[in-house]
């Protein structure tokens, strides 16, 4: 008969390539020690664990949950071995294999340094590719940088209570990713109504048409689920920079790409044609409530 | 005889008051003119457009979306801009030339009597397609590398501007050619000014 602790589902962390950015998000998950609980963390980089790195890297060892962070990069050794073996070791017997982070899941910022070689788990930007393709079916790609602390959550739990996780064509929880982090941000009406914030750091304007915001074409629930519970980059005055995307990272993330004056990637799906019109019309209007901050507009009516 | 539908006599309404609105201008012009013209009692013209000014909108937005349709056809040819400038030139020299009252309507009448129109054709209201148009074409243009990415306006007003101001002089009778004579040269002029710096 097995004890608690073996009945609880085992997980080795591996790192590729990575500056940790996921260890310290997932470090905020307010309900962190409680789903800690219900784990048997076998491996863990920075979190207390029942295996050191050199016994992991003798590949004696199965685990039910392999969760990889970074990019995945062939060459590359942890303790000496060749993270290829360790990465092809552990997957073979866990049920999920947790891409973590657009690096793990997509390539990510460190694929530059070997753009051919490095990569994600399963795919190369959108394409398939990488060293778990033969059993992407258990894997899920969690992206994000770094990702968000409750969506890993959220897939830890789900696979603890044995819950079915539905993913999208590029492996990421339905449930997460099917929300653009368009949505349920605070300056919707600005968007609305085509008001740009004038400069950094403003609370009111929106940021899609001058500071390169992607939020209306990247599928991340960064305003639907806010980030320390509080808020969120595009609620502070951050342009979204698209994190979650496989294009991620582009160049110039703080300023719209525009071709004469008309922005080059207009809202997911929305044909271009009908979104110029749209924003002809509401550009027509000006609105004295939208023009300045909403504090003076109050208190010097 | 088969019965004229609604449709049909509204078509031909607003292709009498654009001759009459663009010859004799907006005000002299009146509504029992175009009846007459038409064929029709002033009291029956009432049941297509309830006023002048709203005819006069009308007409603004149905000159706006023969262009924006016929600049559309261009943008999904699968041509150069190049070529795409030289067609959309062509389009506009032929329709001053065969349908001179649209054009006219517009450059003398529409921006001209700015007070007739209003509120209701304000900014992009009333000429919304063809401008939409023209943007797709420009980004088109630039997203290819072969236009050079500047301000939309100032594009737009080299290219709209340069035309308007040919067909304005065809109108005054002091081009010594007709306009067609004019089409390669200035569709070279327009590129050469919009296309990609190297």
């Amino acid at each position: 008969m097995h004890s608690k602790q073996e009945a609880k589902p085992r997980l080795v962390w591996i790192q590729g390539v990575t500056c940790n950015a996921n260890i310290h998000s997932f470090l905020n998950l307010p309900t962190l020690p409680s789903l800690l609980s219900k784990l048997n963390m076998l491996y863990h980089p920075s979190l207390e664990c029942s295996h050191t790195l050199q016994e992991i890297t003798q590949l004696e060892i199965a685990c039910d949950v392999l969760i990889f962070e970074g990019t995945y990069d062939p060459l590359l050794k942890r303790n000496d071995v060749l993270i290829a073996d360790v990465v092809k070791h552990f997957a073979q017997e866990a049920k999920y294999v947790v891409a973590l982070g657009s690096c793990a899941s997509f390539g990510g910022i460190f694929k530059a340094s070997a753009p051919k070689r490095n990569s994600g788990l399963i795919f190369n930007e959108k394409e398939s590719f990488g060293p778990l393709l033969e059993s992407q079916k258990k894997v899920i790609n969690l992206s994000g940088c770094p990702v968000h602390p409750e969506w890993l959550g959220y897939t830890l739990n789900m696979i603890i209570n044995k819950k079915e996780i539905l993913l999208d064509e590029l492996h990421r929880p339905l449930e997460l990713y099917s929300h653009l982090a368009h949505h349920g941000c605070t300056r919707n009406e600005y968007f609305e109504w085509k008001v740009d914030a004038k400069e950094f750091g403003l609370k009111e304007g929106c940021l899609f048409y001058e500071q390169g915001c992607r939020a209306p074409m990247t599928h991340a629930s960064c305003n639907k689920i806010l980030w320390n519970e509080v808020s969120s980059k595009t609620r502070a005055g951050t342009p979204c920079f698209g994190c979650t995307e496989p294009d991620f990272p582009r160049n110039n993330l703080f300023s719209t790409q525009t071709n004469m004056s008309i922005p080059q990637d207009v809202p997911l799906e929305i044909p271009k044609r009908a979104y110029l019109t749209m924003t002809g019309f509401a550009k027509t209007f000006s609105i004295k409530r939208l023009e300045g901050k909403l504090i003076d507009y109050k208190t010097t009516r | 005889m088969a019965r004229i539908s609604k449709e049909e006599r509204k078509s031909t309404i607003i292709s009498v008051a654009l001759k009459l609105f663009s010859e004799r201008g907006f005000y002299i012009t009146t509504i029992p003119d175009i009846a007459e013209k038409v064929g029709m009692s002033v009291g029956n013209f009432y049941n297509y457009f309830t006023s002048k000014d709203i005819l006069a909108k009308e007409l603004v937005l149905f000159i706006s979306e023969y262009l924006g349709k016929s600049i559309q056809k261009i943008n999904e040819e699968d041509v150069s801009t190049e070529e795409k400038v030289y067609k959309i030139v062509t389009m506009y020299f032929d329709m001053a030339d065969h349908k001179p009252e649209m054009i006219e309507y517009f450059l003398r009448v529409y921006l001209s009597n700015r007070e007739v129109f209003g509120e209701d054709c304000k900014g992009m209201l009333c000429v919304s397609p063809f401008v939409t148009e023209m943007m797709i074409f420009f980004d088109d243009g630039v997203a290819k590398g072969e236009l050079h990415n500047q301000d939309f306006f100032s594009a737009f007003g080299l290219f709209m501007g340069y035309l308007g101001g040919m067909v304005f002089l065809f109108g005054e009778n002091i081009l010594p050619e007709p306009l067609s004579e004019y089409k390669t040269s200035i569709s070279q002029n327009i590129f050469n000014a919009l296309k990609t710096r190297s």
